[in-house]
């Protein structure tokens, strides 16, 4: 990543607009022309509290959060005030702007609401600021949205100083809120940054700093999308029709942007009593003929552990997301982990199998989502998405072209009543459902009200009739035929090519990744080999049934492997190693659990320092595979 | 041709068209009530000319939850306690289905309690027969939501300490349209109820006293039975709320004494059904969703709808 970005973070309270603004002012980015990407750190609260969005803007492609930023907008906390006193300044009051200074770059930004904020009040403000030459603006953010509409409009004063101290065009600003709001409050909301943009330029020098937006040009149509827009788009496409659901975060963005589309689409949504009736609801819509998916995060997805079990004993497709936060039990509702990998890989009694896909970023949300409906229909076996609050919420842009694709609606391993008179029947006409002879270990299902299908399905084990029973022979015979699925759905994924090696291909160190800090190991190692060094790197996506081949032959090409991960207790490299039982010695971790996702720079410091025996500055630690040295 | 033909294929249907050709071996106790909850289903369905296969029958585990190994149509067994919500699910996604939802008492008003008041709440255009043995029968006699208070078994050595619950007071006030008790030794009635609870339109709990032999001496308390429809003593009206729920009040009590009342309790024709409020609202397809997979129809991409929501 060159210098040449701009990262802009947006500082206040949750309920201050935050989140509308900066989603607004990343699209008006977008739209001019750059590349961006978001990333969202807000408190487990409805109102007030320490909230920030980032937006990273480049003319080049971005994949990941920055190493820190360089222009800050500090709003205020407005529900930290007292509001019998408004000149109360509390310590929650300065939050916006003191809690922000550590990751400030040198050289940087400092935009902060004079009506609201008073430097005073935190400590060596003044000495930071000339240590680090960063460039203060204190602006009446607060007096400005008053005088033409509404306190709250501070938000939109914030971007018109923005666009005054760096040159953005503000017409792309301007087009985004006549497209949100109109009326008086569009009116007003124009006046207010109109105002503040003069304002800046009248009193201030804007070129007295050298943080500037680039310039940028797509040669195509791009949308702003997160990770749950990829998975609930690439659903749709699927034919998936029926969702079903209890709100948890972040799953509940995937269940809202999908309720919202369903009624447009002709499909349906429940929000149901509790997770394990919201995926008891997908196993029935599915049975009885809908693409149906359900999903949920961390504790949730404890309960959907028994309707989980019972698709794949009743061989009912069925499709599930999991959106990881870090736990245990409640854990911290809105910080990424990527602690729950072995709990969506182990979890169901007994030898129980399911796909699982862990997408790295928006567009693989978009692909592996329809690959995951494509193998559960076909397979009739559970499938499940797994990511986390990291990629669910950070928007990213995307070519408009990525989604112009067909839609599938076939609901695969499914046959027509005229199919089913060929099949074998008993004397009353029970259809004999699971047959032990499928091919790719699949027998094709029939439909509740098709002629000639009638069958029973059940959690028990059962004989090819559908009848319950403990038969040695036939319960061999039918779990050889489930287990059989797994191979060729492994061939299957095989001929997809997935799995990405990036960086320096002759590199004897690699580092392994998965899910939603990918794009950060990538950016990372682009840095590294720019410094010097020689690395490669891979971001796995697939974690059931484990590409066991691609992950040797890339570990078997390299000395040593760094993996990098979101949890304390190295579960994805535990993965790796349980798959490959082997190269113990070879493997490292580089791990971080405290809330916060990688940046890059702490990822290029670990491989530098590693093997060095140096302690690591940040929030991260190393630690050994087990067989190890 | 529709590709669910089954579905509204009128014909008279025999009995017997819903037995299996192998007939598993009974798990069921010689004498247990569950044989009477088959033959009142088997004779309701053959008499409302229902095609086996336009029927979906989920079920979930325990004695009750074999219902659909000895009942041949379109089946789910399902797992404890979850058969409503793998049913409502289904009737969701293929209105023209037939769908019955069948469990014990343990597994619907204990592991299950939470999706019978909510299934009933929301009044899902399907019935829901609960075998109620005052007991756990499968895992061996065991004390249920159900078992009279002081009721001693190897779980609750001492006797019950706990109040048993009271299924048909809970679906009214939870919101079912269709509440009636009947009883295995009540065979004619239980048809009649069983055939009732079908046609209607709404969510139908059917309370259904099925004797256990084996793990309930007790069930002799079953008998004799009085229909409050015969009876003048009980004469009140089934689609007065209040009424309905005095008549509950006394028959839960009057259960525990060996006063066994049955019959219909609760009808509500005027609610709509779950199906048509969602209709209503736009959140639910005309068409059965199932049909649209068969058909050459166009569908929809997230293509046609970024603009609006991303």
């Amino acid at each position: 990543m060159t210098d040449d970005e701009l990262i802009w973070r947006i500082a206040g309270g949750s309920g201050d607009g935050i989140d509308s603004t900066s989603q607004n002012f990343a699209k008006a980015l977008m739209r001019s022309g750059l590349n961006v990407f978001t990333h969202r750190h807000y408190p487990s609260r409805i109102r007030g509290g320490h909230t920030y969005v980032e937006i990273r803007a480049s003319s080049e492609e971005v994949k990941s959060r920055g190493d820190g930023y360089n222009f800050l907008v500090a709003l205020g906390d407005s529900f930290a005030r007292n509001p019998k006193e408004n000149a109360y300044y509390g310590e929650e009051e300065v939050k916006p702007l003191a809690e922000n200074l550590d990751d400030l770059r040198e050289g940087g930004v400092i935009v902060y609401d004079s009506g609201l904020l008073d430097t005073a009040e935190i400590e060596n403000f003044d000495e930071r600021v000339e240590e680090n030459d960063w460039h203060v603006y204190d602006v009446d953010l607060r007096g400005i949205a008053k005088e033409h509409g509404r306190e709250i409009m501070r938000n939109t004063a914030g971007v018109g100083v923005t666009a005054a101290l760096t040159g953005i065009d503000t017409t792309y600003v301007e087009d985004l809120m006549a497209e949100a709001m109109g009326g008086d409050i569009l009116e007003a909301n124009l006046n207010v940054l109109e105002d503040a943009y003069e304002h800046v330029q009248e009193e201030y020098d804007p070129d007295a700093h050298d943080v500037t937006v680039p310039e940028g040009e797509h040669d195509e149509e791009q949308v702003l999308v997160s990770g749950s827009h990829g998975i609930a788009y690439g659903a749709l496409d699927e034919g998936c029709r029926f969702i079903a659901g209890y709100p948890m975060t972040p799953w509940t963005d995937v269940f809202t942007i999908l309720t919202n589309l369903m009624p447009d689409v002709g499909g349906i949504s429940e929000q149901v009593e509790d997770e394990i009736a919201a995926a008891a609801l997908a196993v029935g819509a599915s049975h009885a003929g809908a693409k149906a998916m359900s999903g949920s995060s961390g504790g949730g997805f404890s309960l959907m552990s028994e309707p989980l079990g019972l698709a794949e004993m009743t061989e009912t497709p069925l499709v599930l997301v999991e959106s990881m936060r870090a736990g245990p039990s409640t854990g911290m509702p809105t910080k990424p982990e990527q602690a729950d990998l072995e709990h969506v890989l182990y979890t169901s009694q007994g030898d129980s199998h399911r796909v699982v896909f862990a997408p790295s970023n928006q567009v693989e949300c978009y692909e592996q989502t329809r690959k995951a409906f494509q193998i559960a229909y076909d397979y009739q076996i559970p499938v499940m998405v797994i990511y986390d609050q990291k990629l669910s919420g950070e928007h990213r842009n995307v070519p408009k072209s990525t989604f112009d694709q067909a839609p599938n609606p076939d609901l695969g391993s499914v046959l027509t009543e005229e199919e089913l008179k060929d099949q074998p029947h008993g004397e009353t006409g029970i259809y004999h459902r699971f047959q032990h002879e499928g091919e790719d270990g699949v027998s094709p299902r029939s439909i509740p009200g098709q002629k000639g299908g009638r069958y029973l399905a059940t959690g028990n084990e059962h004989t090819p009739e559908g009848h319950i029973s403990e038969s040695p022979s036939n319960r061999k015979a039918q779990v050889d035929r489930r287990n059989e699925k797994l191979a060729s759905i492994r061939e299957n994924l095989d001929a997809d090519e997935r799995q990405q090696v990036y960086g320096d291909e002759s590199a004897d160190y690699g580092v392994i990744s998965w899910g939603s800090q990918s794009g950060t190991v990538e950016e990372a190692v682009e840095r590294l080999n720019e410094n010097g060094h020689s690395v490669k790197g891979l971001s796995v996506s697939e974690m059931a049934p484990f590409p066991k081949e691609f992950l040797s032959e890339f570990i078997e090409s390299v000395d040593d492997v760094l993996v990098v991960e979101m949890s304390s207790t190295a579960q994805f490299r535990g993965v790796i190693q349980k798959n490959l039982g082997q190269y113990g010695e070879k493997i490292s971790s580089l791990l971080k659990y405290d809330g916060n996702p990688f940046e890059p720079a702490e990822i290029v410091e670990a491989v530098e320092e590693h093997g060095s025996g140096e302690e690591l500055s940040s929030n991260t630690r190393f630690e050994a595979a087990a067989g190890g040295d | 041709m529709s590709a669910f033909s089954a579905i509204g294929d009128e014909r008279e249907v025999a009995q017997d068209e819903f037995t299996p050709s192998i007939e598993p071996q009974p798990t069921w106790c010689p004498g247990c009530g569950d044989y009477g909850v088959l033959k009142a289903l088997k004779g309701a369905m053959a008499e409302l000319g229902k095609n086996p296969e336009e029927i979906l029958l989920a079920t979930g585990i325990g004695c009750s939850g074999k219902l659909n190994s000895y009942f041949d149509s379109y089946g789910f067994h399902t797992i404890h306690g979850r058969s409503l919500p793998v049913a409502r699910a289904a009737k969701l996604a293929n209105d023209g289905l037939e769908v019955i939802a069948a469990g014990g008492d343990g597994d619907g008003y204990g592991i299950g309690g939470n999706h019978f008041i909510h299934t009933a709440r929301e009044n899902h255009d399907m019935t829901y027969i609960v075998f109620n043995n005052e007991v756990f029968g499968l895992t061996k006699g065991q004390t249920s939501p159900t078992s009279p208070k002081g009721h001693k078994s190897k779980t609750q050595p001492n006797g019950n300490a706990k109040t048993p619950i009271r299924p048909l007071s809970m679906s009214l006030t939870a919101g079912a349209s269709y509440v009636a008790r009947t009883a295995a030794v009540n065979p004619n009635q239980a048809k009649e109820i069983i055939k009732e609870a079908i046609q209607h339109d709404g969510f139908s709990h059917v309370d259904f006293l099925t004797q256990c032999p084996t793990w309930n001496k007790d069930a002799k308390q079953y008998v004799p039975y009085i229909d409050i429809q015969d009876s003048e003593e009980y004469d009140f009206d089934v689609h007065d709320r209040r009424a309905a729920q005095d008549a509950m009040h006394e028959t839960e009590d009057a259960l525990y004494e060996g006063k066994v009342l049955t019959g219909r309790y609760f009808v509500d024709d005027e609610r709509p059904s779950y199906q048509q409020e969602k209709r209503q609202r736009g959140e639910l397809p005309e068409q059965p969703l199932a049909e649209r997979y068969f058909e050459d129809g166009e569908w929809e991409r997230s293509y046609d709808f970024i603009d609006r929501h991303a």
